[in-house]
């Protein structure tokens, strides 16, 4: 889209609330931050930004990994690619250096949905450009890192991620705030291109401060053969999260799957769905959600729409809810247009059973070492096509996220 | 090893178990006999200590230890172990990390002592699966018999190990068993001792009893040789045993 398209588009929707979540003040949120400079190797980060990134997923030695992005506030502090198949860059680099980005640029994401693509328009602070060339594969995944310093900033960034015909991106994202930040608001908007044959995987994890507003507002549009995996950790406080990412199967036969797992302590609020719109014959589509309340709230959408025959997919939702005050919602809608379609979905929530405890108890396991066992194998969901160092990865950010709230 | 006296259970405030007296010493192995209802499984969990199952009166002595207080996880730590009658499919959690646990807890070190004991069972292909999810029903009965190897308890209690089991796994399952029940030596140097429920009493085609309980109404009836009593049991039915003069 043409920036003065879209910048026409965001003023009109400059107040338009969300259709979920509870409305956000963005005038309470400053824009105002400190320059915080570039670093020539991602190690040379501050410690507390190497240490708050680390929980994340972002290893700031590098090892495996394929390229970095690290944004602090609103400077780019380091963006640079280690294999040549791979560009690494903020968005606002790519814009200037490449004409075509404005045939990517919104979309996938309208710039009018709400006033927080609105804003992120109007008060774009940079953001990510990740893309892989056409064939290109690289064994180890590119890691992006959004971070924030300053309380009551707002931070509002535009990503995109192209993966070229026949290649393969994997990608860790990890959104993190520093430890005497409280409250903040985080605006995201992630526009993903899954060309012919080609593959992304991307796994986020956020670990937000507990104060944070966060609305992150994702699409992906996926080509023959794409596939589209998505994988979302959050296990920490945050005030108020909502999101809801859509994939469209805009090819015959692309895949796409969402994995989000979700841990609500006390005072977190966090209204996660994932929609998919089945548009090319052989499409499919796969959700599974586990959701554990420690004393949160939780909605766990779901919509799956099938708008042609031989289509396919499939739903899961499963919740846990470990103390009295947690609520856990889940709404799974299923959406079919035509006759020829395949779509299920099954949703469980409930609290551990006690007689699963007792049984482990009776081999000797305390009840907590017993609660966190089952707690353990509630979350460890199979997330099929991922390569192994990256489901090493998220199973870190699991146990980490659980350690200090339920085992 | 084992001392039970007087014990009175309700569940839910219904009496069901009224005053039990019995015992086990070391080495011994007792049977238990009794129709369905009778009150058999509730005395194992009243013994392991589950919750629902109220102690009204009476005592349990392990060890020389009063234990009729103390929570599940403590008398199993102490060398309690149960294989259910019909144990709970635990979702998420793999046979072999619970397997793990266990063997972790009374100090050993070597994972592979887990591999050894499912080859004995037959469940190698198990130890992956989540517990009980799916198994039929004598692969339970082998797993339950798995998780008792590696917990290595000095007092095994078994709930039916021998119903639905196949000919082939009940010759694994009857030599597991006395394996842990120390069978091959004499009894005066075992250090552990087994209570057996049974209906049809084909474990005891396997595993040697010493002694049999008959359990009828919620309390012990009678005692006695094992095989006398399950031949009379199957001339006479339960209700001989009300008539009985032993
Ligand atoms: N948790 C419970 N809640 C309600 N009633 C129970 C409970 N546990 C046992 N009972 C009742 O207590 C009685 C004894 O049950 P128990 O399971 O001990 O019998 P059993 O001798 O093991 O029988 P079976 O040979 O059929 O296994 C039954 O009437 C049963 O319904
Ligand atoms: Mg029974």
């Amino acid at each position: 889209m043409r920036k003065i398209d879209a910048e026409k588009k965001a003023k009109a929707a400059a107040s338009r609330p969300s259709v979920f979540g509870p409305d956000i003040d963005l005038a309470a949120y400053s824009a105002e931050a400190e320059d915080h400079g570039s670093v020539r190797r991602l190690k040379e980060l501050p410690a507390e930004f190497k240490d708050r990134a680390a929980y994340v997923g972002i290893d700031a030695e590098e090892d495996c990994r394929a390229g970095s992005f690290f944004q602090a506030d609103h400077t780019v502090m380091f963006s640079e690619s280690r294999h040549k198949g791979l560009e690494v860059m903020s968005t606002v680099e790519a814009l200037a250096k490449y004409d075509w980005l404005e045939d990517y640029w919104w979309e996938a994401v309208g710039p009018d949905t709400d006033k927080y693509t609105a804003q992120a328009e109007l008060k774009q602070n940079s953001g990510y450009f990740l893309r892989a060339l056409p064939g290109a594969r690289a064994e180890f995944p590119l890691q992006a890192c959004l971070y924030m310093t300053r309380d009551g900033l707002a931070q509002n960034v535009h990503n995109i991620i192209i993966a070229e015909e026949g290649s393969e991106l994997h990608i860790i994202t990890g959104c993190a705030t520093a430890q005497r930040m409280r409250s903040g608001l985080h605006v995201g908007v992630s526009e993903f291109y899954v060309k012919k044959d080609a593959r992304v995987t991307f796994t986020m994890v956020h670990n937000w401060a507990e104060d944070m507003a966060v609305r992150p507002r994702a699409a992906a549009v996926v080509e023959e053969n794409g596939v589209f995996l998505s994988n979302y950790v959050c296990m920490k406080p945050v005030r108020t999260l909502q999101m809801y990412p859509t994939a469209y199967c805009m090819g015959e036969n692309s895949v796409v799957r969402f994995n989000n797992i979700l841990l609500a302590p006390p005072g977190s609020s966090m209204d996660v769905g994932s929609k998919a719109c089945l548009r090319a014959k052989g499409s499919r589509v796969e959700v599974v959600t586990r959701a554990i309340t420690s004393g949160g709230d939780i909605i766990a959408r779901g919509h799956l729409i099938g708008e042609v025959p031989e289509v396919k997919g499939h739903l899961e939702c499963r919740g846990l809810i470990l103390a009295e005050k947690g609520r856990i919602h889940a709404i799974p809608e299923l959406q079919g247009e035509v006759s020829g379609i395949d779509m299920s979905h099954e949703a469980a929530v409930g609290k551990i059973a006690e007689e699963e405890i007792r049984y482990l108890m009776a081999r000797g396991l305390s009840a907590d070492e017993a609660t966190a066992a089952i707690v353990r194998g509630f979350l460890d969901i199979e997330i099929k096509g991922l390569p192994e160092h990256l489901k090493a990865e998220i199973r870190r950010a699991v146990s980490l996220g659980g350690k200090d709230r339920l085992m | 090893m084992l001392q039970v006296r007087g014990l009175t259970v309700s569940v839910a405030g219904r009496t069901i178990l009224g005053g039990v007296d019995f015992h086990v010493d070391r080495g011994e192995t007792v049977v238990l006999f009794g129709p369905n209802g009778s009150g058999k499984t509730s005395l194992l969990k009243t013994i392991i200590g589950h919750p629902d199952y109220r102690v009204e009166s009476g005592s349990i002595v392990f060890k020389g230890r009063d234990i009729t207080g103390l929570p599940t996880d403590e008398r199993a730590r102490l060398g309690i172990g149960i294989a259910f009658q019909r144990p709970p499919a635990v979702r998420g959690v793999r046979l072999k990390d619970l397997l793990q646990a266990c063997i972790e807890i009374r100090g050993e070190t070597d994972g592979e002592i887990i591999d050894e004991y499912a080859r004995r069972l037959n469940l190698e292909d198990f130890l992956r699966r989540e517990i009980n999810l799916g198994f039929s029903g004598g692969e339970i009965k082998r797993s339950e018999l798995l998780q008792l190897m590696a917990q290595a308890p000095d007092f095994i209690m078994l709930d039916e190990p021998d119903s639905g089991v196949d000919l082939v796994s009940i010759n694994l399952v009857g030599e597991v068993i006395n394996g842990m029940l120390q069978k091959n030596r004499r009894a005066v140097k075992r250090s552990r001792a087994g209570m057996i429920i049974t209906h049809a009493g084909y474990i005891l085609d396997y595993v040697n009893a010493d002694r049999a309980y008959v359990m009828l109404g919620g309390a012990i009836f009678c005692s006695g040789n094992p095989r006398d009593v399950l031949a009379d049991i199957r001339a006479k039915g339960y209700e001989g045993c009300v008539v009985c003069e032993r």
